[in-house]
């Protein structure tokens, strides 16, 4: 297996992608372009890489679902270009990636923080096949909380019938929770613990 | 491959990557949790504790070469530490840097926020030195961390109800503590409590760093953000009474300058860029000319 | 149009270059050169680099140039250089019982097995100024004898054999070691992260703390149960090889103070210990060190928290000279805007106590 180098530039490159996932986690449901690592192992998607070499490495263990974990090529490669323990109990993820967002693991057996620590929770860059606000995918929501002005819309597909209901569940246990950014064929898009999501009826 | 070194020999904007990754997770967990202390591991900067190395650990860690950045005290750029700070970053990142609140996308602020209003393309980096908004209610860490799990903030509104018995309202005027989201009480960092409603429904992301403390947080855009105060007592923003004396403006903080050892004194913006805009689009104070040039600037 | 962020820029270039000046002093005298310093003011080196926390000499002895002698502002240059250092590893455990012995004392025992060795101390100096040095002059070779190949056990094992004194705690070498410099202090802190916070704090303020536990903020009836100052090897666990691999040999204080201990329901009484270590030779830190160690014990002892040095939060937030150097100095950066802010608020409330209307300047 070829192992080079995964951002051509390695400074600017971490602090651009960065810089997009930041901005949508600043302002959930807005859709953040993200130049994708096209070097990175199927099914691990480019965006999903650049996310993960981004914000990864020795000190946050990763935890990979099914898909990811049945490929070895995906492992391998994540712990080559970020040096992350693969392969962490879901409780101990500091970064947890799901390629198969239809059978999106029930949020509580992430690590949720603390009461004094919030921040010791895990946080999902989940893979989806199409995002953004006016995509056409199969489902549309709505989100309101901190960072939205009133409130925004989002399209994501791939994602499971009853998100809205797991992620008020999450956001009930504010300051508690975890957070999800979805990583689309184009960019990224953030669900934090603090929105409020309902679905849109088509 | 780019190499982003600059002439000092240093990695671009003077962190080392991992570090840059560990301050950029402790960034995102702070917008996730608004209002949030997150702990991160402070690194020894090249200035020392307590003169900035909170936000400037943050500021190096999100700025990237596009980025224009501009870097006040007091709300002037031409305080001797945001002149070492601005210098700072142009000697580690070679970005371009600006007093222009307009043209920048990430403000480093001691002090104050920028009177123009901030736009959903800009980052204001606040330098705080004590981010515990209990902390001088209650000293130690090992309490104050507690209270905010429990959400107990009964101490702070005793000592603002004290405040109110004591002086007839709330004697605090500067590092005015808030309510986010109706959960964290934060502190603004030591800005004055003029300032403190620019802090709610912000286009901007806020962010702030206490490197000494070792903490983060963080306000995302459109945050509900609350000074705290009571019914019959609410929070007014410190007014006052003169306009600026260069640009005639009513509407914002100003510097009182001693002009003589005869009780003589002018009020002036502290916002040095909102006030040479103004005179530069025709607003004239009553001392417009007359001021010394080190408070007016020189010649336009 | 508004050059004050120029003036203010050449303000500071001129600053520095004045700073320059004086720290050059009078240019009819010789410059001191950083290996003049590292030679002959080796003690100023040992605490720049402990409280520096970096081996390293020459680096040491740049930085107290630097710093014009200042010794807290050169432990900050060494820190703040420090921290941009790549990190390969972590090293084994030093072995102290295996120390190249230069000095060694213990208050506890007339004789032990290797000896008493004074080495080079103050210690029974007359402390009468030596004007001899003003001058300079030819110092007498050193006084030499063969070498003793006894081995020098420590103190503390001795007593150990015995039962008399407290275990170490079994280290479990699988366990992580916390890092200070690279994780925010999460208290309450193992003993670990204490001694390094110790081992970096100020000597003064540690000396001070130390000092205060035998005046009777928190007694703990120490004994200098042994005091040695020597080199170490220092060894690198090495993945590839499958062993470790020595990396030098670095020249340490070690101060192990015995306690008294008076038992509690499930433990007999024996002795306690105090743990100090530094670089170099901190003989005063490292027996500050230990008595503060031992204070900060006293929860995990069951003996009542009571006194400043048994405070962990007290101790361990206030210990560092580089933070508190820089606290208390922002002091003097600008707080024009918060002083406008309180100066609206005296005034206002000078004027009505006078009955007077607000003073027309003050703030709402």
């Amino acid at each position: 297996m070829a192992l080079a180098r995964a951002f051509a530039d390695p400074v600017h490159d971490a602090q651009q992608t960065f810089r997009a996932v930041m901005n949508a986690l600043a302002r959930p449901g807005t859709l953040q372009p993200v130049a994708g690592l096209t070097g990175a192992p199927a099914p691990l998607s480019p965006v999903a890489a650049a996310v993960a070499v981004a914000l990864a490495d020795y000190e946050t263990p990763l935890w990979l679902d099914g898909r990811l974990a049945a490929a070895p090529d995906v492992a391998a490669w994540l712990a080559f270009h970020t040096g992350a323990r693969i392969g962490a109990a879901p409780s101990q993820a500091a970064f947890a990636l799901v390629a198969d967002a239809g059978i999106l693991p029930d949020l509580a057996g992430f690590a949720q923080g603390t009461d004094v620590y919030p921040d010791r929770s895990t946080t999902l860059i989940v893979q989806v096949a199409e995002l953004g606000p006016i995509a056409s995918a199969a489902m549309r929501v709505r989100l309101a909380g901190p960072g939205i002005s009133g409130h925004a819309t989002l399209a994501v597909s791939c994602l499971p019938a009853d998100i809205a209901d797991r992620l008020a569940a999450n956001h009930a246990l504010f300051p508690r929770g975890v957070d999800l950014v979805l990583a689309g064929p184009e960019g990224v898009a953030a669900l934090p613990r603090t929105t409020r999501v309902t679905l849109v009826e088509a | 491959m780019t190499v982003h070194q600059t002439a000092s020999g240093y990695n671009f904007a003077y962190l080392d990557e991992q570090t840059k990754r560990m301050i950029r997770r402790a960034i995102l967990k702070a917008i996730a949790i608004p209002g949030y202390q997150v702990p991160f591991a402070s690194r020894e900067m090249p200035m020392p504790y307590g003169w900035g190395t909170g936000g400037v650990q943050v500021t190096a860690a999100i700025l990237g070469s596009g980025d224009r950045l501009k870097v006040i005290d007091q709300g002037a750029d031409d305080t001797t530490n945001a002149v070492s700070i601005r210098k700072f970053f142009e000697k580690t990142s070679g970005v371009e840097t600006t007093t222009h609140t307009a043209d920048a996308t990430i403000i480093q602020t001691r002090h104050r926020i920028p009177e123009k209003t901030l736009t959903a393309d800009q980052v204001l980096v606040y330098q705080v030195p004590i981010p515990e908004p209990l902390r001088f209610l209650e000293p130690r860490e090992t309490e104050t961390r507690v209270m905010h799990a429990l959400e107990d903030y009964g101490l702070m509104h005793v000592k603002l109800y004290e405040d109110i018995a004591t002086h007839g309202h709330i004697a605090t005027t500067y590092a005015y503590p808030v309510k986010v989201e109706d959960r964290y009480v934060m502190d603004p960092s030591p800005t004055p409590k003029f300032d403190n409603p620019k802090m709610n429904d912000c286009a901007a992301l806020q962010l702030f760093g206490a490197g000494r403390e070792k903490r983060i947080y963080a306000l995302p855009p459109h945050t509900k953000v609350v000074s705290l105060d009571f019914e019959d007592h609410p929070f007014e923003p410190t007014k006052f009474d003169h306009a600026c004396a260069l640009c005639g403006a009513t509407h914002t903080y100003l510097d009182e300058v001693i002009t003589d050892d005869a009780g003589g004194r002018m009020f002036v913006c502290s916002d040095t860029d909102h006030c040479e805009e103004r005179r530069a689009e025709g607003h004239r104070g009553e001392l417009l000319g007359e001021a010394p040039a080190a408070i007016a600037g020189a010649a336009e | 149009m508004y050059v004050a962020v120029k003036g203010g820029e050449r303000a500071i270039d001129n600053a520095h270059r004045l700073l320059a000046h004086a720290r050059r002093g009078d240019p009819a005298v010789p410059e001191v050169a950083p290996a003049q310093i590292r030679e002959q003011l080796t003690l100023a080196v040992d605490r720049v680099m402990t409280e520096g926390s970096l081996y390293d000499r020459d680096l040491a002895a740049i930085a107290i140039k630097q710093a014009r002698g200042d010794l807290v502002e050169a432990a900050f240059l060494v820190r703040a250089f420090r921290s941009t250092l790549p990190r390969f590893g972590a090293s084994e455990p030093v072995d102290t019982a295996a120390m190249q012995v230069a000095r060694r004392v213990s208050a506890t025992f007339k004789d032990i097995p290797g000896g008493q060795v004074l080495g080079p101390t103050f210690d029974y100096t007359h402390r009468l100024v030596d004007f001899l040095l003003e001058a300079g002059a030819d110092v007498p070779e050193p006084a030499r004898a063969p070498a003793d190949e006894t081995a020098m056990p420590r103190v503390t094992d001795l007593l150990g054999h015995d039962d008399l004194i407290e275990r170490n705690p079994p280290g479990d070498p699988d366990a992580p070691v916390p890092d200070l410099t690279r994780e925010p202090l999460d208290l309450p802190a193992g003993r670990d992260l204490r001694l390094q916070n110790l081992a970096r704090g100020d000597e003064g303020f540690i000396l001070a703390l130390g000092y205060s536990t035998q005046r009777g903020f928190g007694r703990t009836h120490p004994f200098a149960g042994e005091i040695r100052l020597g080199e170490v090897e220092v060894e690198l666990f090495s993945e590839d090889l499958g062993f470790a691999v020595p990396l030098g040999d670095i020249t340490v204080t070690e101060c192990q103070m015995v306690n008294q201990f008076k038992g509690s329901a499930t433990e007999p009484p024996r002795f306690t210990r105090g743990y100090g270590l530094a670089f170099g030779h901190c003989e005063r830190k490292t027996m500050g060190m230990a008595l503060v160690d031992r204070a900060l014990r006293a929860g995990e002892l069951g003996e009542e928290v009571k006194a400043p040095a048994q405070d962990e939060e007290f101790v361990l937030m206030h210990s560092d000279n580089v933070q508190a150097t820089g606290f208390v100095e922002h002091l003097k950066l600008p707080h024009y805007v918060d002083f406008q802010a309180e100066l609206g608020l005296i005034r206002e409330i000078a004027g009505r106590q006078a009955g007077d209307e607000p003073l027309k300047e003050a703030a709402e």
